[in-house]
């Protein structure tokens, strides 16, 4: 019935899983094929009439994990989400005897470069964190901002 | 064969178990399932749920006998002077139930919320440790 009795000893079913996550409604996962071709973090954008405001998901990270840079036009954030676990020694002396029953967050470096519609202002970019969603707002430069031009009347 | 399994999810769904005594959810908001790590040791069960945009004190859980239920409710994303342009995640709550092989000690149990994420540890009683211990027998 089992693939191997190691299945059988944890009731670790693996087509089951895969099932459950096939079917899944995950925050981030909810359209697969969207998913494919963006980053990690996934990212929201919100418009103000000046500034942008970026959204990020990063669970588990805090201000310190993250690098963030402004270049022109393109904010890049950059970071590692680190393993948890048994055999991290979370647990003290108890490190070498865990079993996973499941492992669903992923770990592991990450880079991300987002593309913004307009020149950002890097002395005026505020970033801070709200239960792992990362916000940062980002000003548009003054020298990128739409400016009327009076004509001269002769 | 429920007992041989040490977690089994008994709502795999993305929509919201029927309506509990807390009921204050009205509209059709999208339930998540949180992303979960679950491992286990000899003394405890652990268990991670990344639940982002969720208030600490917006965590409930619940042990029931062994029935295990862990639900978030976020703060709906909204800024004002704002409009979404781009949208990668989602508004919603999270939920999700596990059914639990051991028994487990209710007053030893830790939670820890911080930065979205959900840190459960649960000590196994030490009835189910017992019981363990009997196998050798033969």
């Amino acid at each position: 019935m089992w693939p191997s009795q190691e299945f059988n000893r944890f009731g670790f079913d693996p087509f089951a899983d895969f099932r459950r996550v096939q079917r899944g409604l995950n925050r981030a996962f909810s359209d697969f094929a969207t998913r494919s071709a963006q980053g990690f973090p996934p990212i929201n954008l919100w418009m103000g009439e000046n500034s942008i405001l970026v959204e990020a998901e990063l669970p588990g990270l805090n201000g310190d994990d993250v690098d963030i840079t402004v270049n022109q036009n393109v904010l890049t954030l950059r970071g590692e989400r680190k393993p948890v676990g048994p055999e991290d020694g979370q647990q003290g002396s108890q490190q070498l005897d865990g079993v996973w029953h499941r492992r669903e967050r992923t770990y592991g470096r990450f880079s991300r470069a987002i593309q913004l519609p307009f020149r950002v202002d890097p002395e005026k970019v505020q970033a801070r964190f709200n239960h792992g969603i990362l916000q940062i707002e980002l000003v548009q430069a003054e020298t990128d901002r739409p400016r009327k031009i009076s004509v001269n009347a002769e | 064969m429920e007992n041989e399994m040490p977690h089994t999810e008994l709502q795999t769904t993305g929509n919201p178990l029927p309506a509990s005594g807390d009921g204050e959810r009205t509209s059709t908001r999208e339930v998540f399932i949180p992303p979960t790590d679950i491992y286990e040791t000899s003394d405890n069960i652990v268990l991670l749920a990344e639940m982002p945009g969720v208030a600490p004190d917006s965590v409930d859980i619940t042990l029931e006998r062994r029935v295990l239920t862990i639900r978030g409710r976020a703060v709906k994303q909204e800024h004002a002077n704002f409009r979404q342009i781009h949208r990668e995640f989602g508004d919603g709550d999270y939920e999700r139930v596990f059914v639990l092989s051991e028994d487990i000690d209710r007053d030893r149990i830790e939670a820890k919320y911080k930065n979205g994420v959900l840190h459960l540890v649960l000590p196994k009683a030490e009835i189910a440790k017992e019981r363990k211990i009997e196998l050798k027998a033969n």
